[in-house]
């Protein structure tokens, strides 16, 4: 399955590597389709509270089902609610239209107890697939909330088991918590280059490296061209070659991002900015703690994904925290937080965000869209906007 | 002499503005945007042009531009673009000298803006729905066969009555209904008009307000929603008659800070 990421791999430059990557991403579906073919077991998932290495342990492979156009969100409308977010809209829609590749090749899906809305659809979804609920405390703090989660964890591995017919050994969970931590350290290090004066890379190149690292789906090869390109990157930015201008340095963080919302970005980009870091579950909230390989692995597990500062987690000082530490590294002059319509937790959250700023003088912009192109005008505006009073 | 040109391609009006080196206004224009902004932006043009033969004052030749407004980018003779945020934030502050919070009716969206040491410093939009809106206004105006005078006129008439939808279709079905149980046209244009104030001034309210606000852009015009907004806002509301230009006239303040 991994035939489209061998090629020589000597020289590369920056732009043919990320022309590589965009071409990447719509194939990842192909490639899910010969595993499945192969007779490789598939699982479905929605949120960055899914460990991966459960279901890598299970044998199986887990990958992001599509949850961001706005194409399949007329289809979800007529089993959900209107004046729901659209990502659960859009997540249901193309299960429903079986128009995710992805979910009409999985066999099971996983889904997490994180905001009503996901967790009422999840009951729903199950008629179409069969749906493993991993039942999330609303509270990362204490021991009594990670000892929940870690039984939930390994609630996931006895179905895993049981559905797949397999067992899950201590040996193949801890391989695969390091082979999942390289992953993020490779992830990582790639992040870190947009803490260089000016950006080595635009926030819409940042994305699609995202896009393209969720298509990887473990392989050596793809996280290798990642690799190379964090290298390259580096090398010309140390050689003084500039491929962004010296722009405003924006951290975009809120809600998931996703295809649709490069709106949003656009908006940002066009109009004087430069994202520097996604802070939201497409970029570095789930990626920036690894597992603790010398813990017993469920104990790891349920540590360091109970740790994501997600907005359905209550108090969620932790994610204040985060953003307030990479808007130090990062250098960052500004905030845009993208909250999806109707997702109350984060647009709640834009208050203490907006405070938390606000006392450390980082000029901060909470903007709500959905995911249809009609605001991308009004995006501009506001966009630009903020951008200009950042004299 | 270089002059300093603003243009403001809004949705319903094309506006320009120059000023000389002294910062006099020598020209300024209003045309309906009409279907395209950039013949909105070529009449403009043209305009000056006329003016400039007829009058024999430098207006075009040697000028600086900014286009701001919707259509910003449709501006082919612009040597920048800025947000009408920024662009209102300048101009207001030209006209009134004073920090204050800017409430700007337009005829797509509504802004308010905290004008602070002469800038922007924040500002809030209404979300992607015409619900305190010009257009608002416009479409409950067109289904009493009024036109916005008319319609503040009447209100001022009016009284005791209320529209609860925000939603502008929802809104006219019930100026519908209220006109089906005979309720008279004052209080009806009343409701509506109390609708709007109410809508801005929550966008005020939570804009973190401030003490003195001044209303810009296309309503400046209507003593009576200034007047409406003051008593909501328990706080005083000016305007200028120049205020409907803040924003080419920021646009032409913005040029004359353009490097040649
Ligand atoms: S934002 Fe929260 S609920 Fe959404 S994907 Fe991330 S962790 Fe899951
Ligand atoms: S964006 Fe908000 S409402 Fe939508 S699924 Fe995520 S947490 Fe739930």
């Amino acid at each position: 399955m991994h035939d489209e990421f061998i090629h020589d791999t000597l020289i590369h430059d920056v732009e043919s590597l990320f022309e590589r990557m965009r071409d990447a991403i719509p194939a990842g579906a192909v490639r899910i389709k010969e595993a499945s073919e192969a007779g490789r077991k598939i699982v479905g998932c929605y949120c960055a509270y899914t460990p991966f290495e459960v279901i890598r342990a299970a044998g199986a492979i887990p990958v992001s089902l599509c949850s961001t156009s706005e194409k399949p969100i007329a289809a979800g409308e007529e089993h959900l609610p209107r004046n729901l977010c659209p990502l659960i809209k859009a997540s249901y829609g193309f299960a429903l239209t079986d128009t995710c590749p992805y979910f009409h090749f999985c066999d099971i899906v996983v889904g997490e107890t994180t905001c009503d809305g996901k967790k009422k659809m999840y009951e729903l979804l199950d008629r179409l697939r069969p749906t493993h609920v991993m039942q999330l405390p609303q509270t990362y703090l204490g021991e009594e909330a990670k000892r929940a989660w870690r039984v939930e964890i390994e609630r996931l591995a006895a179905r895993l088991e049981e559905f797949f017919g397999v067992t899950i050994t201590e040996d193949a969970l801890r391989r695969e918590i390091k082979i999942r931590n390289d992953e993020r350290r490779i992830m990582n290090a790639f992040y870190d280059l947009s803490k260089l004066s000016p950006a080595p890379l635009s926030g819409l190149e940042l994305h699609t490296v995202n896009e393209f690292f969720k298509v990887s789906f473990g392989d050596p090869k793809a996280l290798e061209l990642i690799r190379e390109l964090t290298r390259k990157l580096r090398e010309n930015h140390e050689n003084g070659q500039r491929r962004v201008a010296d722009r405003r340095r924006i951290i975009v963080t809120g809600c998931p991002t996703g295809k649709s919302l490069e709106k949003v970005f656009n908006a940002i980009e066009n109009n004087g900015g430069v994202i520097v870091a996604f802070e939201n579950c497409g970029g570095v909230k789930p990626i920036c703690e690894l597992v603790d390989e010398t813990l017993p692995p469920y104990e790891a597990l349920a540590a360091k994904y109970l740790g994501i500062p997600c907005s359905c987690m209550t108090p969620n000082v932790k994610r204040l925290d985060l953003l307030e530490e990479l808007a130090d590294e990062y250098r960052a002059d500004g905030v845009v937080d993208i909250i999806l319509q109707a997702c109350h937790t984060y647009s709640v959250e834009t208050f203490q965000v907006r405070e938390r700023m606000g006392e450390k003088d980082v000029p901060y912009i909470a903007v709500e869209t959905d995911y249809y192109q009609g605001d991308t005008e009004q995006l501009s505006t506001r966009m630009g906007a903020f951008i200009e009073m950042m004299v | 002499m270089a002059t300093c040109i603003g243009v403001d391609i809004g949705s319903t009006a094309a506006k320009a503005v120059v000023l000389g080196e002294d910062g006099t206004i020598l020209f300024k224009a209003a045309i309906p945007t009409g279907w395209s902004s950039s013949e909105a932006a070529k009449s403009l043009w043209t305009a000056m042009e006329e003016m400039e033969k007829a009058e024999k004052k430098p207006l075009t030749a040697d000028a600086r531009a900014v286009a701001t407004g919707y259509g910003r980018v449709s501006v082919p003779y612009a040597d920048k673009t800025v947000t009408e945020i920024s662009c209102h934030a300048r101009g207001v502050h030209r006209l009134f000298g004073r920090d204050c919070t800017i409430i700007d009716i337009g005829g797509q969206d509504t802004k308010v803006i905290a004008l602070a040491g002469g800038r922007a410093k924040d500002f809030l939009m209404n979300d992607k729905c015409a619900a305190g809106t010009g257009r608002f206004l416009e479409v409950m105006a067109n289904t009493l066969a009024l036109d916005l005078t008319e319609l503040f006129d009447l209100a001022e008439d009016g009284k005791d009555a209320s529209i609860s939808a925000m939603c502008t279709v929802f809104a006219e079905s019930e100026v519908i209904s209220m006109i089906g149980r005979g309720r008279k046209k004052e209080d009806i244009a009343f409701a509506i008009c109390e609708s709007i104030v109410a809508r801005v001034s929550a966008m005020c309210g939570k804009q973190g307000g401030g003490r003195e606000f001044f209303l810009s852009g296309g309503l400046c015009g209507s003593e009576y929603i200034r007047r409406r907004l003051s008593d909501t806002l328990g706080a005083p509301v000016y305007t200028d008659p120049l205020a409907r230009w803040a924003g080419a006239l920021g646009a032409a303040v913005i040029a004359g800070e353009l490097k040649n």
